[in-house]
């Protein structure tokens, strides 16, 4: 006899076993598969014959913790998700802010617009902004030449380069975290403005004491997107420098991607993949354990 | 489709039901069984080659194919175009897969990495045996990279080499009616051009990011690249660090730009209005630069051979005559066959086939690609062609990179170190050192697999 309790978990089971099933054979096998790969040296020679394959422990790793080109590559992701990060998430604030406020007229007009650019190709992106770079006919050099700015070869000087990826970057996704922020601001309720107002606040205080704290789950949601997703930065450089000038541009993503599909070192690629797994997973645990000490 | 074992099928039926009366009645139902059977058996005798062609190629290479199915009614052939970018990875994701096609085109650098998958058939025997291939008809520098170990795997579709591209109207501006010879002419125009051209613009256009001219300059100064049977780096030999240092000379000088080809928003509108005079590329530019550049400019630029180091510094030592024409490299598509492919009697044919100078000469028509038989390059459209007959020439002087399925990474190696070094973030000799050292690390595994006798 199969009791009710248990009958019930039996169908649950039953009714997840579909999903569960697409998860563990799309999702958790290859993962796996990719964890042993990556104590393997598992390289072009050893797709033709495994006799050509060795196990190497964690020499992948230490490898990897020795190249230099790695730590530049580490270095130039940090860069990207600590300078474009915030900007990106403020940018969204701030836009959120604009499109949704009384006086703006025409305010889903607005919001399209500027989610335009997260649904446009990144490639078609790229090939525009590679003309608004462009060190001598650029429109962006020629802008700042009006206030007497020399030209600055945005993609081919290894100190700009990076400010100009971010820039593109930020540009191209602020739209998606905005449309977020709109929904958040959207599920205040409009009195706890209209008493602020009748307490004399000003839009500053209104803004410090209703939005941001209202806005906290929304904001920390954001916050974790956005910085989940920069540490994987990749199309931005791969389609606009390929990770030059002189390595400046390179992230680990996109390390990963030329050792793993250009190079075909699957096992160095593996191994560089779950280290940048296990810094995501830190840098997520750091940013949910700050979160709840600021708000205890 | 009705087969002849069809027609004998139904002779033995007939005559069974003429000799049994029971037969009479049954025999429509199997004469129709047998019938469908055997239209199955006719499908079969049809052989379908799968054939993998990449870009344009794979596009144009059609309009060949007719001739073909005519002289060869029993075989079909299916193209399957891809995009060069993704071209090498469908490749290793098919041969993972099984699914590799019958016969395909290759870039002939890959070729080495292909005969260490095993993925391609040698084909020896066939151009031993009853094959009216005329192998002496290639381009020697070009037919050598398609054999390793003493085999044949494949053989060259089209070629590739690099060479100037220059505007000769700046040329001659500069006082050079007739393009210089050896590097020190060249090297004296460039430092001319430059004067003439003023800070923004430059005599040469270099990308940082390709590793073609460092190595090419290499090679004419006789270095080895690699050492001890490919299981070194071989980069602080003197004449390696010659040319390395000739090479970062034209960058000291301002005579090119330190720019990548990322940056190049557009290179034909660059080369029209003379931010450059000099490009090194390939023939994929003839028709570029036909289709892209402004009529006024049409008339003003030219092909010309590499120049080599005649016995002046930085390589001395080398053959004066090499001064004329210096060697630059043995690039290209060839065709292979996969080891596995159960058709490759009817894939040969169609690679013998590809491989007629007529062919060839059809080809170069319709894709701008240069043939590889020279006989195709007596085809008036080739031979008329004044921006083609300064590849003839230098296809003559090419040779191959080392063998090798790492070379393009240690080629990505050089231009990484060659870039740092015109940066001024390394000295010449520390960007070397630590080129030997990545190469060593590159080619660890090649010495552990030669070392257990895995690789010949």
């Amino acid at each position: 006899m199969i009791g009710p309790e248990r009958h019930a978990a039996l169908s649950g089971w039953a009714f997840l076993a579909p999903a569960l099933l697409l998860i563990a054979v799309f999702f958790f096998l290859p993962v796996m598969a990719a964890l042993a790969l990556s104590f393997t040296d598992f390289d072009i020679y050893a797709l033709g014959d495994l006799q050509r394959l060795r196990f190497i422990g964690f020499d992948n790793y230490l490898q990897l913790l020795q190249s230099p080109l790695f730590w530049i590559a580490l270095g130039n992701t940090a860069y990207f998700v600590v300078v474009g990060g915030p900007l990106s998430v403020a940018i969204s604030l701030g836009a959120a802010l604009l499109v949704n406020s009384r006086l703006t007229h025409g305010s889903a007009w607005f919001r399209t617009a500027l989610f335009l650019p997260v649904v446009t190709t990144l490639v078609a992106v790229a090939v525009v902004w590679r003309y608004l770079y462009h060190p001598r006919y650029g429109l962006l050099n020629y802008g700042l030449s009006l206030f007497g700015v020399e030209p600055i070869d945005w993609l081919g000087d290894p100190n700009w380069a990076m400010p100009a990826i971010i820039l593109m970057a930020v540009w191209k996704n602020f739209g998606f975290n905005m449309i977020i922020f709109i929904a958040g601001l959207q599920n205040i309720p409009p009195p706890l403005y209209e008493a602020a107002r009748i307490d004399g606040a000003n839009a500053w205080q209104q803004f410090r004491h209703i939005t941001l704290p209202l806005l906290g789950p929304t904001f920390l949601f954001v916050a974790l997107m956005t910085m989940i997703g920069y540490f994987q930065v990749f199309a931005e450089p791969y389609v606009m420098t390929q990770g030059g000038p002189a390595n400046r541009t390179m992230s680990v993503v996109l390390l990963m991607y030329e050792e793993g599909f250009r190079w075909w070192n699957m096992g160095y690629a593996s191994a560089a993949a779950f280290v940048l797994f296990a810094l995501i997973l830190a840098a997520t645990m750091l940013q949910l354990q700050l979160r709840r000490r600021g708000s205890s | 489709m009705f087969s002849r074992r069809w027609f004998g099928v139904g002779r033995i039926t007939i005559t069974l039901s003429i000799m049994f009366p029971m037969f009479r009645l049954l025999s429509p139902i199997i004469l129709l069984v047998l019938g469908l059977a055997g239209c199955d058996s006719g499908a079969d005798r049809m052989v379908t080659v799968e054939f993998w062609a990449m870009g344009q190629e794979g596009e144009r290479v059609r309009m060949l194919l007719p001739e073909f199915e005519r002289r060869h009614p029993g075989i079909r052939v299916r193209v399957q175009q891809l995009p060069w970018s993704a071209a090498h990875e469908k490749l290793l994701t098919a041969y993972v897969g099984r699914t590799m096609p019958d016969i395909f085109q290759l870039g002939n650098t890959w070729i080495p990495e292909f005969v260490a998958l095993r993925a391609i058939a040698p084909l020896d025997e066939r151009l031993r045996t009853g094959s009216n291939l005329a192998l002496h008809d290639y381009f020697p520098g070009i037919l050598a990279t398609n054999r390793l170990n003493g085999h044949t795997y494949a053989l060259p579709w089209y070629v590739d080499t690099r060479l100037f591209f220059y505007r000769s109207d700046l040329l001659a501006a500069a006082g050079f009616s007739t393009p210089p010879t050896g590097w020190d002419g060249w090297r004296q125009a460039m430092t001319r051009l430059k004067g003439l051209a003023g800070p923004d613009r430059y005599a040469i256009l270099l990308p940082i990011n390709e590793w073609q001219l460092p190595v090419i300059l290499a090679l004419q100064c006789g270095a080895p690249l690699l050492r001890d049977q490919d299981r070194y780096g071989d980069f602080r030999d003197p004449r390696f660090r010659a040319a390395f240092a000739f090479y970062l000379g034209l960058f000291e000088s301002d005579l090119a730009p330190p720019v990548s080809n990322a940056q190049m928003a557009n290179l034909y509108q660059e080369f029209a209005n003379g931010s450059f005079a000099l490009y090194v590329t390939g023939p994929w530019n003839i028709g570029e630069f036909g289709r892209r550049l402004p009529a006024a400019i049409q008339p003003d630029w030219n092909t010309a051979p590499l120049p080599g180091f005649d016995d002046a510094p930085p390589c001395p030592g080398q053959d004066p005559e090499n001064g004329a024409i210096g060697v630059s490299l043995a690039g290209g598509a060839s065709l292979a066959l996969a080891r596995t492919s159960p058709r490759q009697e009817a894939a040969w044919l169609l690679l013998e086939f590809l491989a007629e100078p007529a062919q060839q000469a059809h080809f170069y028509q319709l894709t701008g690609d240069l043939p590889a038989r020279q006989t195709a390059w007596n085809d008036p459209a080739l031979a008329g062609n004044r921006h083609a007959q300064a590849f003839r020439q230098q296809l003559q002087h090419v040779q191959a990179t080392p063998p090798i399925p790492e070379w393009e990474r240690i080629a990505h190696r050089i231009a990484y170190y060659a870039e740092l070094a015109i940066r001024k973030q390394m000295s010449v000799d520390e960007a070397l050192t630590a080129l030997d050292r990545d190469v060593d690390q590159i080619l660890a595994k090649r010495r552990w697999l030669l070392e257990r006798g895995l690789i010949p």
